[in-house]
């Protein structure tokens, strides 16, 4: 596999395989925008199921128990607080969760007490968390307003680096494409949303990032100089580095998701619930998206915003029009499309092509 | 030794250095200090009771709440939390918000203590004393013979109560009546140990007085009464005063305000037993207030500084009106004493009217004894209420469970990482893997070490983030390679490779570096609880990734590319040339290697077929004409090795079924 992945990756580098990933992009951006509709849509339509942090409420935890079930739970909360309905779920092969709505903080005490007697474990054993209903705005608010700061950091900081402003927007673009098609599947699946979640939704914006810069530094590197050739379209040069960094792409991204997808496995079949499993599964969801988009939408997508800028309109002209006269030295494949990076090689024009010494005939 | 072999042993001891100085410091402050080997963990692994406050204004209240607001709720808090006598509390501000953290299992009093407002009262001042408690007698006996100005009882450094819009000459002469004493006593005041032995009350009785035996059978009515008369030492209050001990820090903190309309004792910061009357003003007859050097009149520093209390129009007529009042009573009635959260923290005395709605306090106020006082005023004039927004208690026993299977977790993460980097990269897998271990000790020396130097504590969220790390790390590692693998695509050495990919992934690693640290950064700075904890492990761990890509995965890749090992490309070293679809036949002084042995890697991914092997260049020609296809997609690029002057891009054998190489930066070349 791997020395197959390593042949795969030389015809990659060497353009002998491409893949019209840019050329292609209409159909990636209506893959993207029919997605992205349909996350925005599931999220006004269904909403996001939103954990106790957000919409206020208690949460007992009770690990360490020899048979998990909901009965003994149910009974001491009708006891205490008999006009509410708890959701008990067991959690892993051991463990208790209860989740109620708002109580007071003698209820509170009580319920730990009477959950402690109804499972038989003493009391310190027993976690809570006791939310207000105002303190998810807030933090949901402070997400919202960590976002905002951190686009517009980063928009300067990717700008300054890759001179590039649209450049910029695309990678931004990319980002909320990840993070919108992220809580699009939370929504859609409906996954429950925890301030650990939220962790892991901000840390997707780092991840599709460091993602995309990865990529847009191939593509900086290969168009550097690309007025001064006039073999290939920017374009072309774009898609040549995505083909590129393809084996790089997949490569992290296995290594990045088997870390994160070994907490999930943890988090979720031995821990059962809470922080692991809501930050590597808001984690998971994000790192594969995130690998889709700075592939697939990008780069295509800064070629687009960038196809109109004067210097790169002209010279694609400039290369197509040489390519239409055959004036340009560049290698068909079978299926006519231009290998962008292959020379044709040149061939002897006989011997009056060679360079005579003045005077002889 | 070449000057990049040099350099890569340089970058190795600097690392070796790094890691000697911090596990060494480590070492140190185990041995001497109270570090520990292990990290320290926060309420989520260690288990415990975190509760978030945030403090809300009143409806309609105009102020706003400041850094030094939410510093002095800290204070208070704390003060609280420690009388109550809970070890290791951490409470630190996030935002807006108070996070409070207790280890254990705290009972409810203790919980109820921490989410109480803390509410100022200006009361007047009947009695003050010495800090010990007496029996009930001695009490009696006190109370009946002491309610009398002492020198003792005007131990008080904050004498001087003067309006500050000074109009007059009259008011000018507002001296301090007891400069010396006062000075002298908060001399020593302020070198008292915080439980000083109380001082033999040096009680002259006053015969005029009305002795609180007297009168505490009449009862006093709020609003009636003369908030200064003895008449509100009443039963009660004089047997609350007897038991009072201001020797004990548990009377300094989170002590019940006491009904408005009664009496009142309370310890006061200089350790004295105050008792008073009802309260006569409160936070919400205060405007604000300051602290700066204190003028004269004329404008120039006196060299001390001054609390200046700005009441609302309300308060100041008030505020009038007990000036009035206390400035013709004997000390130490002519006091007035500011209560915040059931400690007195100032009993000024008060010697003339101050009708201005502005007083100042001064006495022998230090800058930041000044401050503190000022801040403490002005976080009692806010309505403020402490809103509880999270209260949460995490058993020890899930909180170990969840560390335990974390730590499983990212082992097995770890374990995969290794698993694939061997497979992708074989041998050069290894140096991932060494990297990564690197990576790891740098990472738990540093948590380590902050969490003795900075009390940093490890959350599970932190934990997470580290476990996320692994795969970011390994990814610089992975640009890295790639790049390499790219370089030796294009015909390069080995060591030409090394030293031309790092050039370029050097720069691809920062840049994406930086990104992660802006995103870690960001989330710090602006992020509470949980995501705080994960931040700052994305942060630290991308900082050391840069660390190691560095100062060792480099070096290493430099020392690795002069072995026979990997020099030649091993098949097992993961940089066979062959398997990137080139190998360099020309083997240097006219020797070329031949074909065969160079193709057919054990996966028959080699760089060519070996079918026209034998054949001649012009042989070759002559074929390509005959077979002259429109097709150039098989098109001859190359040329015979042996010919060419630049070996590195030779490449013998075109017939390569798949067509000629091309050479990336074929167009940057040109």
């Amino acid at each position: 596999m791997a020395s197959n992945l390593a042949t795969w990756g030389n015809k990659l580098h060497n353009g002998e395989k491409t893949y019209p990933i840019v050329a292609q992009r209409k159909r990636w951006f209506i893959i993207s925008a029919v997605l992205m509709l349909a996350a925005i849509g599931i999220l006004l339509g269904k909403g996001l199921n939103l954990g106790i942090d957000f919409t206020g409420g208690a949460q007992y935890i009770i690990p360490g128990i020899e048979n998990p079930e909901a009965g003994p739970a149910e009974e001491a909360v009708g006891n205490v607080v008999p006009n509410q309905e708890p959701r008990v779920s067991v959690l892993g092969d051991d463990s208790v969760r209860i989740q109620l709505g708002e109580i007071s903080a003698d209820q509170q005490m009580e319920l730990t007490e009477e959950l402690a007697a109804g499972y038989d474990v003493p009391v310190d054993t027993i976690s809570f968390d006791q939310i207000g209903p105002t303190w998810g705005a807030a933090v949901g608010q402070q997400a919202l307003q960590g976002l905002v700061i951190f686009l517009l950091l980063v928009f300067v900081v990717i700008t300054l680096y890759f001179r590039a402003w649209r450049m910029a927007i695309a990678a931004i673009l990319a980002l909320i494409h990840d993070l919108l098609f992220t809580v699009g599947i939370y929504a859609l699946i409906g996954f429950e949303v925890t301030p650990a979640s939220v962790i892991g939704f901000l840390t997707i914006l780092g991840y599709s990032l460091y993602d995309t810069v990865v990529v847009f530094d191939k593509v900086k590197e290969n168009t550097q100089h690309f007025e001064s050739q006039n073999r290939y379209t920017y374009a072309e040069l774009a898609n040549l580095a995505v083909n590129q960094t393809l084996v790089r792409s997949i490569n992290t991204s296995v290594v990045a998701l088997l870390p994160v997808a070994s907490i999930l496995f943890i988090g979720s079949f031995v821990l059962g619930a809470g922080t692991l499993k809501d930050i590597s599964l808001a984690l998971f969801i994000g790192m594969a998206v995130g690998t889709y988009s700075s592939i697939f939408v990008a780069t295509p997508l800064e070629v687009t915003l960038r196809r109109k800028e004067p210097k790169i309109q002209k010279h694609t002209e400039k290369v197509l029009a040489l390519r239409e006269g055959g004036e340009s030295d560049v290698v068909v494949n079978d299926d006519g499309e231009v290998r962008v990076g292959a020379l044709k090689a040149g061939e002897h024009l006989g011997q009056a092509a060679q360079p005579k010494r003045k005077g002889r005939k | 030794m070449s000057k990049a072999t040099k350099g890569a042993r340089k970058a190795l001891i600097v690392l070796g250095a790094i890691f000697v100085a911090m596990y060494g410091l480590l070492a140190a402050g185990v041995i001497w200090g109270t570090a520990s080997w292990a990290p320290g963990l926060a309420l989520d692994l260690a288990g415990g009771r975190q509760i978030i406050l945030t403090p809300v204004l009143d409806e309609g209240a105009s102020q706003e709440i400041d850094q030094s607001d939410l510093d002095q709720a800290v204070e208070i808090i704390r003060n609280r939390v420690d009388a109550s006598g809970v070890a290791e509390a951490e409470i630190t501000t996030q935002g807006n918000n108070i996070v409070v953290a207790l280890p254990g299992n705290p009972d409810q009093s203790t919980v109820d203590l921490v989410a109480q407002s803390a509410q100022l009262q200006f009361r007047p001042v009947l009695l003050t004393g010495a800090p010990g408690a007496t029996t009930v007698d001695e009490a009696q006996a006190e109370a009946t013979t002491s309610p009398a100005p002492s020198e003792e009882a005007s131990i008080e450094p904050e004498v001087d109560l003067s309006s500050t819009p000074q109009p007059s000459a009259s008011t000018m002469s507002n001296v301090v009546t007891e400069t010396d004493a006062a000075e002298t006593a908060s001399a020593t005041d302020a070198s008292a140990d915080p439980s000083p032995s109380p001082s033999p009350s040096a009680v002259t009785t006053d015969s005029e007085l009305v002795t609180p035996e007297t009168t505490s059978a009449v009862e006093p009515v709020f609003g009636e009464t003369d908030p200064s008369s003895f008449e509100w030492l009443t039963a009660d209050v004089q047997s609350d005063y007897a038991a009072l001990d201001c020797t004990d820090g548990t009377n300094y903190a989170g002590r019940s305000m006491g009904d408005p309309e009664t009496g009142y004792v309370a310890c006061a910061t200089d350790f004295q037993k105050v008792a008073m009357g009802p309260v006569e003003l409160d936070g919400n007859d205060i405007e604000t207030a300051t602290s700066g050097p204190r003028m004269t009149q004329q404008g120039t520093l006196t060299g001390d500084y001054e609390v200046r209390i700005q009441f609302t129009s309300e308060g100041g007529a008030k505020f009038d009106e007990i000036s009035q009042r206390l400035m013709t009573l004997e000390s130490p009635r002519n006091q007035f004493s500011v209560v915040l959260d059931g400690v007195v923290i100032s009993h000024p005395q008060v010697t003339e009217r101050i009708p201005g709605g502005e007083a100042s306090i001064s006495g022998n106020f230090t800058q930041e004894s000044a401050e503190q006082l000022a801040n403490q005023l002005k976080f009692g004039a806010l309505p403020i209420s402490l809103e509880v927004q999270s209260n949460q208690q995490i058993s020890a026993t899930l909180g170990a469970d969840q560390l335990q299977k974390g730590l499983i977790a990212g082992l097995i993460g770890l374990g995969l990482v290794v698993i694939y980097s061997v497979i992708q990269y074989r041998a050069l897998g290894l140096v991932t893997v060494g990297s990564l271990l690197i990576a790891g000790a740098a990472t738990y020396g540093m948590i380590a070490l902050l969490s003795w130097g900075i009390d940093y504590r490890l959350s599970l969220a932190g934990v997470a983030g580290l476990i996320v790390a692994i795969g970011i790390t390994a990814d610089s590692f992975i640009v890295y390679f790639e790049r390499i693998r790219d370089e030796l695509r294009e015909g390069r050495s080995l060591t030409s490779a090394v030293d031309h990919a790092w050039r370029r992934a050097r720069r691809t690693i920062l840049a994406s570096d930086a990104v992660s640290l802006l995103a870690a950064g960001t989330l710090y700075f602006l992020a509470v609880g949980g995501v705080r904890g994960f931040a700052f492990t994305l942060g630290l761990t991308t900082l050391i990734d840069v660390l190691v890509v560095f100062l060792f995965t480099h070096p290493v890749m430099i020392l690795l590319a002069k072995t026979k090992f990997f020099g030649n490309g091993h098949k097992w070293s993961g940089l066979d040339p062959r398997s990137l679809g080139r190998e360099s036949l020309y083997k240097g002084r006219g020797r070329v290697k031949s074909q065969s042995t160079g193709t057919g890697a054990a996966d028959g991914s080699g760089a060519g077929s070996a079918t026209s092997d034998g054949l001649t260049l012009a042989e070759r020609k002559a074929a390509k004409r005959k077979a002259a296809t429109a097709t150039v997609a098989t098109a001859e690029l190359a040329q015979d090795a042996a010919e060419t002057h630049d070996s590195t891009s030779a490449e013998s054998d075109g017939a390569d079924a798949d067509g000629p190489d091309a050479d990336a930066s074929t167009e940057e070349k040109k």
